[in-house]
């Protein structure tokens, strides 16, 4: 971290046993409810129901594990989570890719292609953030229906890609706004055109925002429940909805084991996602073309 | 086994062959909406499955779990408005009859007349099934709720017999609190405390009160002194609970009285099914008996599969998948798996436990005798607006925000306000 | 932002400076070019006019009427609304909903800049530090909730390991009681998006010009002013997108509430989101369901609509 090197903020041995100390405590109250996620994962059922939940195993197994994966009960088959990944990720790649460039171009065009009324047009999308998810379900289903996307993967995008767009336009506009207006300018008089300039100025430093918007639109809809269970068909069931099939029995036996299980494995690829992105994070910020 | 199902099946089977060349449209496929997603009660569903398989109409499922069926729901209006109806749909009690009023379901009354089926379903259970003299739902199963699993080492240990009336059932807990023992194992979600004003209503008023208040909405029989008393009990039994019990689920209070650290659950038969996993037997480790005061009612709530209005190219495969639901056999099958008894009432009980036997004898009795009633706490009592009035009303009462005549006062005034 | 937001606005290269720009080609490819950036946003434009303000419309018209399975067409006037704030749960909603929200807003924007201010300190293991604190946010409450559940339930969780370690007079029983349950909803929504704030903030800190920061620690400015004159103030675009995030998600917070306490105990922790969604769905009363969220919305307007107004304004 070389930008660390020359930070101008000097703090002293004390205080930085201090912000050690803090910052370890905090890590633990993060930590615990994963933690007691994971330790109840590896336990028999009875150890759970019978006992102390978050006291560590006597017998430790990873049956749970398998059984989420590839042998539970999802509906009417012992399938397991495994055949749902692949319809979430049919889903997520192209919401979260369409979603960030969207966004991205908004951005652009709200900070550095100002038009008449664009401070309105931003608002009005800001304020799309607030739309509760609850009153779009009806309307929703009966356009999905016309357009016959209804329970198919396309249909779920779409729905994706709306409600993020406020989000991402949010990120990128807030970003580029305190991108160097010289630097576009400049390029402009050399004739480099609409997209020419974004591609070769504004895109390359924006690894840090992207990845902010990846993570965001990535983990939402990656967990959606809602349009998952209600736009979907049979066959192209995202994973949070085999998993809340998993964990939501009405009057069946709970396997709390298998439901962490389960709950861990739904949520890898959104936990990869922040380990990677994160590295990315860094890198972006070191790059240092924002501070300019 | 599926001997009756077998010969209707064929023919089907053979029919649709022969027609195959004339209709090459037809759609033998079946789309079904459920929330029986985990565990037994799934696996149970699969040789419904297997069943229309091997008849030639494959399955496509659309599980969706949450809230007792909530989920289900939610995702059931989508599809209908998005002009994507599933064939049949998991369903209970007055939903049914909703859908029904909507004109989305199918009517079914040539298929339940070749069946018999207004001779075998017990009639409580019509209402539901039945809208305008059509049938319009498959039922499956018929749940009772107004169950007592009590430990038998605790009950042995006391030297406590069966209660048989509400004094009866007060001094049984008495004791098992005296000796150390939580009374009653209990689960504060508010669907758990509505069973239990289920059966103190049925205990507290007799049969014909429960008719007046909980299903005709009665106001003045609301508005009663037998309701103050109602309220009144429900607060005894809330001092016979412990600390704890706020938010847990009824499966882990249901463990309390399975590890012996309480003496009794109130809860429907679907908590054998725990007993039976924990490899517990029925009057050897457990006892099952009806709530005290309700020996001869029961009051039920009951899945049944809504058959919605699809094209005719889907119809035959629909009614085949109906016609398999109501198969004596998979009745028989399905409910030994699922703790609950069969919908209709001429199965025979060998395949059952000692509980399920005795549900199945009781639910017959109660039948016969006008004693067969829907359960307000699950939907077959009132409309879903006045069953969770009547759940906010309830759990707040339980909770200890009102007294007992305030109780009995809000839950009228939120039952008239929501009929 | 304020001084790179004013230079960034005044230079802007609006369609009506094109005369900086090198022209050549047609006049009709021109007036093209010029269109280009508005026909770019027009996609999402007309998304978010159908599928957000036609929805709000659609949703205020349901609210007039008397729709209860699906929606109906026939009007009743306002008496959606008459009924909503005759609803005692109604009222426990918006109560549950103002201190939820203004705790969780104010805990997370606090924590999460704290967490980011003290991360950016040269701290060692910063890499492994940040996702830690970044995770919950990846996990979806559906069964979250449950561990959440337990850890505060007095008879499994902490309350009960301390009695076990031998504190037995140790007491922490919020989630069962009702006054105190909607701030076992604080503790677990801050859990789990404090992360996020800290990650926006930090991203904010690194992104302020340490040419300034040194100019001002020549002049003598201690670390606290340093932090209060000169950073914290450089963070307000930050703010703005943190204050949008866990507005939406305080006014959204349907699954944690649903996989913590289900609303409980009794109605205690009732939101706006619980209440809409079971008048909606599971009450079969789709009108009043519309009108609650039609209040919602309103809501979120007066208090949305002067914030982003000064935000805006401040920097157009």
């Amino acid at each position: 971290m070389n930008a660390a090197a020359d930070h101008p903020i000097h703090t002293g041995r004390f205080a930085l046993a201090l912000i050690y100390l803090t910052l370890l405590l905090f890590a633990l109250f993060y930590l615990l409810p994963f933690g007691i996620m994971l330790v109840n994962s590896v336990k028999p059922l009875t150890e759970i129901t019978g006992g102390n939940m978050l006291a560590l195993p006597t017998v430790w197994t990873l049956q749970p594990w398998r059984e989420a994966w590839s042998l539970a009960q999802i509906g009417v088959q012992p399938t397991g989570l495994k055949p749902y990944f692949w319809n979430s990720v049919k889903m997520v790649v192209p919401a979260v890719l369409l979603s960030t460039l969207l966004g991205a171009l908004n951005g652009y065009v709200l900070t550095k292609w100002r038009f008449k009324y664009d401070t309105l047009v931003f608002g009005l999308m800001l304020f799309s953030c607030f739309i509760p998810f609850q009153i779009v379900l009806i309307p929703m289903a009966r356009i999905l229906g016309v357009t016959g996307l209804a329970g198919s993967t396309p249909g779920l995008v779409l729905v994706h890609l709306v409600y993020g767009l406020g989000f991402t336009t949010l990120y990128f506009r807030n970003y580029y706004q305190a991108f160097p207006t010289e630097l576009v300018r400049a390029a402009q008089i050399d004739g480099a055109g609409f997209f020419g300039i974004f591609r070769r100025i504004l895109l390359p430093s924006s690894g840090p925002i992207i990845v902010v918007s990846v993570i965001w639109q990535f983990t939402n809809i990656w967990n959606d429940f809602l349009f998952g269970a209600s736009f979907a068909d049979y066959d192209s069931f995202p994973m949070t909805v085999a998993l809340n099939n998993l964990v939501q029995s009405s009057t069946g036996v709970k396997e709390y084991n298998v439901h962490f299980a389960g709950a861990i494995l739904a949520s890898l690829p959104t936990l990869l996602v922040y380990i990677v992105a994160g590295r990315y994070f860094v890198r972006g910020l070191i790059a240092g073309s924002v501070k300019g | 086994m599926f001997k009756r199902y077998k010969n209707i099946g064929l023919a089907s089977a053979f029919a649709a062959f022969v027609a195959a060349p004339l209709s090459a449209t037809a759609d033998d496929s079946v789309e079904v909406l459920h929330w029986w997603t985990s565990g037994g009660e799934a696996a149970a569903l699969n040789v419904l499955k297997d069943n229309l398989e091997s008849d030639g109409v494959s399955w496509n499922d659309m599980p969706v779990a949450g809230g007792g069926g909530e989920q289900a729901m939610t995702v059931l209006r989508a599809r209908v408005t998005a002009g994507n109806a599933p064939t049949a749909v998991q369903m209970l009690g007055f939903d049914i009859l909703d859908w029904a009023r909507e004109g989305k379901l199918a009517d079914l009354n040539d298929l339940a007349r070749a069946e018999n089926w207004d001779a075998v379903v017990p009639d409580a259970l019509q209402g539901f099934a039945k809208h305008d003299g059509k049938w319009i739902s498959a039922p499956v199963n018929v749940h009772s709720t107004n169950w007592v699993w009590a430990n038998k080492a605790i009950f042995d240990e006391l030297n406590l017999s069966t209660p048989r009336t509400w004094d009866q059932l007060v001094s049984a807990l008495d004791k098992i609190q005296a000796a150390g023992y939580t009374a009653v194992a209990h689960g504060g979600q508010p669907w758990q405390e509505a069973t239990i004003f289920d059966a103190v209503v049925m205990s507290t008023g007799g049969p014909a009160f429960y008719q007046r208040a909980l299903i005709d909405l009665d106001d003045s029989a609301l508005r009663s002194r037998t309701m103050r008393t109602v309220f009144e009990r429900m607060a005894i039994l809330r001092g016979y609970v412990d600390d704890n019990f706020s938010g847990r689920d009824w499966n882990l209070a249901t463990a309390m009285v399975i590890n012996k650290q309480a003496g009794v659950q109130f809860m429907g038969d679907w908590a054998k099914g725990e007993f039976i996993n924990a490899d517990k037997v029925p009057n050897r480790d457990f006892l099952c008996f009806r709530f005290p005061g309700t020996t001869q009612q029961v009051t039920f709530n009951a899945d049944q599969f809504a058959m919605f209005a699809v094209s005719g190219d889907r119809q035959g495969a629909q009614a085949k998948l109906a016609s398999a639901i109501l198969d004596p056999s998979f009745q028989s099958a399905f409910n030994v798996v699922k703790g609950s008894v069969p919908a209709r009432t001429d199965v025979s009980d060998g395949a059952f436990d000692a509980c399920g036997k005795k549900g199945m004898a009781q639910l017959a009795a109660a039948n016969n005798s006008g004693n067969l009633f829907g359960s307000f706490a699950h939907g077959h009592a009132a409309p879903a607006a006045v069953k969770n009035a009547g759940y906010d009303v309830i759990t707040a009462h339980f909770n200890g925000e009102y007294d007992a005549a305030a109780a009995a006062e809000e839950f009228a005034d939120a039952v008239a306000d929501a009929k | 932002m304020a001084i790179a937001t004013t230079s960034a606005t005044t230079a802007a290269p609006s369609p009506s400076s094109h005369g900086a720009r090198p022209t050549f080609g047609g006049n009709l490819s021109e007036r093209l070019r010029d269109a280009l950036p508005k026909i770019v946003m027009s996609p999402s434009i007309a998304l978010i006019a159908v599928f957000v303000y036609g929805f709000i419309g659609f949703t205020t018209y349901l609210s007039l009427t008397d729709s209860r399975i699906l929606p109906s067409f026939d009007f009743v006037g306002l008496a959606n609304y008459i009924k909503l704030f005759g609803l005692r749960n109604w009222g426990i909603a918006l109560k549950n909903l103002a201190i939820f929200g203004a705790l969780y807003i104010v805990i997370c924007t606090v924590l999460g800049l704290a967490l980011a201010i003290l991360l950016d300190q040269k701290i060692r293991g910063e890499g492994v530090l940040r996702p830690v604190y970044l995770y919950p946010m990846a996990l979806s409450f559906i069964v979250t909730g449950t561990a959440w559940k337990w850890f505060l339930d007095p008879g499994l969780g902490l309350e009960h390991t301390m009695h076990l370690w031998g504190w037995t007079s140790f007491q922490f029983d919020w989630i069962k009681s009702r006054d105190f349950a909607i701030y076992t909803v604080v503790l677990a929504a801050v859990w789990q998006s404090s992360g996020f704030v800290m990650a926006m903030c930090l991203a904010g800190l690194r992104g302020i010009n340490d040419e300034i920061l040194k100019a001002a620690q020549i002049d003598g400015a201690s670390n606290f002013n340093l932090y209060r004159r000169i950073i914290i103030p450089q963070l307000r675009a930050t703010f703005l997108s943190v204050f949008v995030i866990l507005g939406h998600l305080s006014i959204k917070s349907y699954d944690l509430v649903i996989a913590l306490t289900g609303g409980g105990p009794g109605r205690a922790t009732e939101m706006p989101a619980t209440f809409m969604y079971s008048y909606t769905f599971t009450r079969n009363q789709m009108g009043v369901g519309a009108s609650s969220a039609v209040i919602m919305l309103l809501t979120i307007v007066a208090i949305m609509v002067p914030y982003l107004y000064r935000e805006l304004k401040h920097r157009s």
